[in-house]
């Protein structure tokens, strides 16, 4: 805690770019998720696929894919946020892909029936009712990149890790726990927000 | 306003041994309420939905007014066509109001065109516009989910009206409300009325005519009456005779007496 106490604007500006990173991480991984999921929800034969492929990359541990991604990349900012990007996938997309499945299909009966259009059905329909699930998945996934995002003081001299990995080597405690502590402190920060904003959009 | 045609109609779904539709022909006259009743499996949501174009035809043609619906855009069929289910199916993300608004505003009426209507609707539905606009379907009974239902169905009015067990669902009593409440709308509004059910006493209290169904072919298009009186096949005669006739006589004439009324 004392580095905390002596160092706040060091750990504060970290602790920004540790947000930056994570939320433009967050906002591309969406770009690409929100459409791969779309898609796969609308494929029932092709989705187990397209999810298992996701999830085994999931699966991968974090270190052994940023070291193929520092050899792709270099050092810096872009490997850390690729993983990130990568790593957010599957848990958005299957998220995506659960929530429209668990659309009532009554609901979509009655929205085609009473002659919207399969993007109305989507949009006016299927989308707002598989927000609450989608929000969900944009929690989870946001956890776990604050998480992954501490590498990127290892392999970039970006956000938090930066104090855990210079902690690492100077032989600093304090300045390791400065980092855990507050990264830890930002994730159930952020778990407590998106929890509200899904309690929000919840209909039933 | 609108007759429906059912000219061999045949539907086939796909990697089915057998047609869940054989060659089904008959006519919905104008303003006439026509019930689609036989056991469940037999074809009859099937042929509903050919109507509206959410089954697509192996053989036949289906007409409204004389177009081959076939011909038609299928969004604008659809938009043209109450549709009522037994799930009811009101959208959840909305309040009641914006769910009757639906169709009204895909046909891009006006916001006060729309807001009006959604209150005369309510009102005929004997749901009062001040306590009932802003709530969400969750807040509502079976029977007031229902009726919001049916109002949607008819808020852009609908040249027809299809109805898949609606009442299905809600107890005894409410369903006999419903039913009544149905006949006066149809008379009132003169909406060609299509309507499946599997239940007899249903069937003879609201049809003009009953297109009695059995394993996806029809056995007999009859006034109640005649199905008493003139069952075509062994299949009818049972069929009309299980259960208490009695009953169904007296509901047949109760029927016939909200139908003077309402005239
Ligand atoms: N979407 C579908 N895909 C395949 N078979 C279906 C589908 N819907 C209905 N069927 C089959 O078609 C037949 C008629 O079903 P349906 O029209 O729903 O009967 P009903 O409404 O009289 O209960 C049944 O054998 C049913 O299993
Ligand atoms: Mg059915």
């Amino acid at each position: 805690m004392s580095y905390l106490a002596s160092h706040p604007l060091r750990v504060a500006t970290l602790l920004g770019g540790h947000v930056e990173i994570v939320a433009v991480a967050l906002a591309v991984a969406l770009l690409i998720a929100v459409p791969l999921g779309l898609f796969a929800a609308r494929r029932p034969r092709l989705s187990p696929w397209l999810l298992g492929t996701l999830g085994a990359i999931y699966t991968i541990p974090s270190l052994a894919l940023l070291a193929v991604l520092v050899r792709a990349f270099g050092l810096g900012f872009a490997p850390i946020f690729v993983a990130l990007v990568v790593y957010a996938q599957f848990m958005l997309a299957r998220n995506v892909v659960a929530g429209i499945a668990g659309v009532d299909p009554a609901q979509v009966d009655a929205a085609r029936g009473l002659g919207m259009s399969p993007l109305q059905v989507l949009l006016r329909v299927e989308f707002p009712q598989a927000l609450p699930v989608m929000i969900g998945g944009v929690r989870i996934a946001a956890i776990a990149m604050i998480a992954i995002a501490t590498l990127g003081g290892y392999v970039g001299g970006v956000g938090l890790g930066v104090l855990i990995f210079n902690g690492l080597t100077l032989h600093q405690p304090q300045m390791i726990v400065a980092g855990s502590v507050t990264a830890s402190a930002l994730a159930v920060a952020v778990d407590a927000l998106l929890r509200l904003v899904e309690r929000r959009f919840a209909t039933a | 306003m609108s007759s429906i045609t059912f000219d061999g109609v045949t539907v086939r779904y796909p990697g089915a041994e057998s047609d869940a539709v054989e060659n089904v022909s008959f006519e919905c006259d104008d303003g006439e309420l026509v019930v689609l009743l036989g056991p469940s499996g037999c074809g009859k949501s099937t042929l509903l939905r050919t109507v509206n174009r959410l089954v697509p035809l192996a053989a036949g043609r289906v007409r409204i007014d004389g177009n081959d619906v076939n011909a038609l855009d299928a969004v604008e069929l659809r938009r043209s066509v109450g549709y009522v289910i037994q799930a009811v199916g009101l959208f959840a993300h909305m309040t009641v109001a914006q769910n009757v608004a639906v169709v009204p505003s895909l046909r891009g009426w006006s916001r006060d065109e729309t807001a009006r209507r959604v209150d005369e609707l309510l009102r005929m539905i004997g749901l009062d516009p001040a306590a009932y606009r802003d709530r969400r379907p969750s807040r509502l009974s079976g029977g007031e989910a229902q009726r919001v239902g049916v109002a949607r169905a008819i808020a852009a009015r609908p040249r027809a009206l299809l109805m898949d067990e609606p009442f299905g669902a809600v107890d005894a009593i409410v369903r006999t409300a419903l039913q009544r409440e149905l006949v006066r709308i149809v008379a009132e509004l003169h909406t060609t009325t299509l309507f499946v059910t599997h239940d007899m006493d249903e069937a003879f209290r609201l049809a003009d005519r009953i297109v009695v169904m059995r394993s996806g072919r029809v056995e007999q298009v009859a006034r109640p009456q005649e199905l008493f009186e003139r069952p075509a096949t062994e299949y009818v005669r049972d069929l009309v005779h299980a259960g208490d006739d009695v009953y169904r006589r007296y509901f047949m004439r109760g029927r016939a007496l909200l139908r003077g009324l309402a005239e």
